[in-house]
């Protein structure tokens, strides 16, 4: 160790730029121009779009309006029902929110600032797209008007849950709405939705498969080898990377994000990889049908990084303020994307704020009158309200001798206990 | 041995490695939904040869090779089965398993539980295990245990040609998944511990007339290999065969059960046996602690405590990594299990 002329090792351990009560300055970012990357056609080779990894897809200026070649010319009403069920998704998150802080539930996890990476993603796929999403995406359900009655008695594992209480609150399934059963270990939906890409590639189908994962956990082992696999067999599947900058208290430079951006991963795995503002709503949609179109004609997986920032907390089980400076959401550069696209609609002369307004009010009761309904049917707090037999059920599809014992066993036990 | 619908078809004289490619044959030609995957399963045919001629049977989107990643091998399985595939992935070594532990564990095994049944997964991962080949620590290894503690995976262990064929195709069936472990020193011949003197093929064993046709083997159902009245000996895979080879040379009159699958397990045939017996030893070539005997021998006390007339014994491999050059000092072998029976029918 000692004697060689070489000057000592030091070991880099990343920190993000501003802490709790730091001011915020944001003067180094550079803001991409609306409309300024040009659109490749679909069928492009990844080699030549490798650019696309570093630069970002913006369509909607400051003033709201639509610039270049990723504008997807939508229509009027596809516009308003995106606002909508951004809309919407922001006022199930509030007030699901406050629910788990009235004590009726366990747990929560809003997705503000984030809502166009799912809403607008959501409806650039057709419906029988399969999703496999992550913990952040109930703008997906949302999106595709799944019943968020149904989902409100998930959040409370009330006796009206189709999950039977077995899991977390918000990790739904909905296999109707082609939404795949979510998950607490990360990015395990990664390899499975690519599989279900190469399922539907080999059956000779016309489906298509998207997946959705945090910046940090592109760490795990399963985002590489859900790459390597979906580049291998050309899989008809969008990766999604929502790098919302936190991953609870770790910032994205522990997951590589100092040294590349997220996109830029799909550079070595020979994938198309795409960058785009995730406040956006209009950037997502264009990138989203640019990938799904690729892939649906046999080009192959894309890999969409939606740069976004994570407005709350992780979950109502940390408190954001405790490892980052409150101001970065405040001055964060690239806005609210539902702010964004109602800038938008109104400059395009089919929206009002007077509209907008009622539309907020309207939401608003329309999810505390689906509240009040699902707690018909109970909540966490209030005492268990599944049946104790089916806690035996789905382990297997026949349920085997030793688990008949062990149902039997804790029935004799509550017998005994006089509960 | 339950043989023989009329769909069975002939008999031939088959190995496990040829009992375990016409199971996959089969199960591929009655169900288009099946798909064979893993490292060198296409047109090399499994290091093994246990795919051998499926990919040109059934083409290469059927039976593919994949990239070395068993992280990734399952994972993409799992998805394939949630599309309403019926994947049978192959994993190269037991022991090479760990990188796909996450998606066998929390995701194959418990989406059926989580989704309350909207999602399965019902695949069947085939992994050749064990060892008695100087494999050395990365190629000998027998995890079951790791599996066997898992709510929601199955898991199967054949020791012949017969059963393994009609394990698989019960396993490709089951609409749960399934990790089928293939005791691969047997692959060629049954093998009783006494690694100095020449190995019998299997074509000299009556386990090896295999149907050509569909059959199953009922998973959960142990098989009475020979009856006896003085302990119950019980063990699965290679063991099976050791402890043949004990029974025959020390005329001990040893009821001998081979579990077949750990999950789920025949406890009433094992309970039957030990309340006769009132002696048991348990052998596996898995390392002891937390081990499945352990499970086997708890049940035993559980089942058994008023017909035991000694304490159960385990015969394993040791708390070691298996060894290479000292491969026959870890290998639970005749001298091992001898040993035991002795201690237990010593009173």
């Amino acid at each position: 160790m000692t004697g060689r002329n070489l000057p000592p090792l030091s070991l880099h351990i990343p920190e993000p730029d501003f802490r709790p009560g730091d001011e915020v300055d944001y003067s180094d970012f550079e803001m991409p121009v609306a409309g300024a990357v040009a659109r490749p056609a679909t069928e492009t080779a990844p080699a030549a779009i490798r650019d696309m990894s570093y630069v970002m897809i913006r369509v909607l200026d400051d003033e709201g309006r639509a610039q270049g070649m990723w504008d997807p010319r939508l229509a009027p009403e596809t516009l308003l029902k995106m606002l909508r069920s951004m809309a919407l998704t922001r006022a199930f998150d509030d007030r699901l929110y406050r629910a788990q802080r009235q004590g009726k539930t366990s747990f929560y996890m809003k997705c503000t600032g984030e809502e166009a990476t799912s809403v607008a993603a959501a409806h650039a796929l057709a419906y029988d797209d399969m999703c496999f999403p992550s913990y952040r995406q109930q703008g997906l359900l949302i999106a595709r008007d799944w019943p968020i009655v149904d989902m409100i008695n998930q959040i409370y594992s009330n006796r009206a849950d189709r999950l039977k209480g077995r899991q977390l609150p918000i990790m739904y399934s909905a296999r109707e709405a082609n939404f795949f059963s979510i998950s607490g270990n990360l990015t395990t939906q990664y390899p499975q939705a690519v599989g279900w890409a190469m399922a539907s590639a080999s059956r000779g189908d016309t489906r298509i498969a998207a997946a959705w994962c945090g910046e940090g956990s592109t760490a795990e082992g399963d985002f590489h080898s859900a790459m390597t696999f979906a580049a291998v067999y050309r899989a008809p599947v969008i990766l999604n990377v929502i790098n919302n900058q936190w991953a609870i208290s770790s910032f994205s430079g522990f997951a590589g994000a100092e040294a590349t951006t997220f996109a830029a991963r799909a550079i070595g795995y020979g994938i198309a990889g795409l960058r785009v503002d995730g406040n956006d709503a209009l950037a997502v949609y264009a990138a989203t049908q640019w990938a799904a179109d690729r892939a649906r004609n046999n080009h192959g997986p894309t890999l969409i990084e939606h740069f976004t920032y994570r407005a709350e907390g992780h979950s109502t089980s940390d408190d954001p303020t405790k490892y980052r400076s409150a101001d970065e959401g405040v001055k964060w550069p690239l806005g609210d994307p539902i702010a964004r696209l109602k800038k938008h609609v109104i400059g395009l002369g089919i929206w009002d704020e007077e509209r907008h307004a009622a539309m907020d009010k309207e939401l608003a009761e329309m999810v505390r009158a689906a509240q009040k309904e699902a707690e018909k049917n109970g909540i966490l707090a209030d005492g268990l309200k599944q049946s104790f037999d089916s806690m035996f059920e789905d382990v297997f599809e026949v349920m085997p001798d030793h688990l008949r014992d062990q149902q039997k066993q804790m029935l004799e036990e509550r017998r005994a206990a006089g509960i | 041995m339950s043989i023989a619908t009329e769909s069975a078809g002939e008999t031939r004289t088959m190995n496990m490695i040829q009992a375990i490619n016409s199971a996959l044959d089969v199960a591929m030609g009655r169900d288009d939904a099946t798909v064979v995957l893993g490292e060198d399963v296409g047109f090399f045919g499994g290091v093994f040869k246990a795919t051998e001629g499926l990919q040109k049977k059934y083409g290469k989107t059927r039976v593919f090779d994949t990239p070395i990643s068993e992280n990734g091998i399952i994972g993409v399985a799992v998805g394939m089965a949630t599309y309403g595939l019926r994947p049978i992935p192959e994993i190269q070594f037991a022991d090479y398993i760990y990188p796909g532990l996450d998606q066998l564990v929390s995701e194959a095994a418990r989406l059926r539980y989580r989704s309350a049944g909207e999602f399965t997964a019902p695949i069947t991962v085939r992994t050749p295990f064990g060892g008695g080949i100087f494999g050395g620590q990365t190629h000998s290894q027998s995890p079951e245990a790791l599996f066997a503690h898992v709510s929601g995976l199955k898991t199967v262990i054949p020791s012949n040609p017969y059963d393994a064929k009609g394990l698989l195709i019960a396993a490709i069936e089951d609409n749960d998944p399934v990790i089928f472990f293939e005791p691969k020193r047997i692959y060629n011949g049954p093998f009783d511990g006494h690694y100095d003197r020449p190995v019998s093929p299997w074509s000299r064993f009556a386990e090896s007339a295999v149907p050509d046709g569909y059959y199953t083997v009922p998973l959960g159902k142990a098989k009475l290999v020979r009856e006896g009245d003085d302990v119950t000996i019980l063990a699965y895979g290679t063991m099976v065969h050791v402890a043949r080879g004990v029974i025959d040379e020390t005329g001990i009159d040893a009821e001998l059960i081979d579990l077949r699958t750990l999950v789920p397990l025949d406890v009433e045939t094992i309970v039957a046996s030990v309340r006769k017996t009132g002696r048991c030893v348990v052998v596996h070539e898995a390392t002891r602690t937390g081990g499945f005997g352990a499970e086997l021998s708890a049940l035993v006390q559980e089942h058994c405590f008023h017909s035991l007339e000694a304490p159960v014994e385990r015969v394993t491999g040791w708390d070691t990594p298996y060894p290479h050059s000292l491969e026959w000092a870890y290998f639970p072998g005749p001298v091992r299990l001898t040993e035991a029976l002795k201690r237990v029918m010593q009173d």
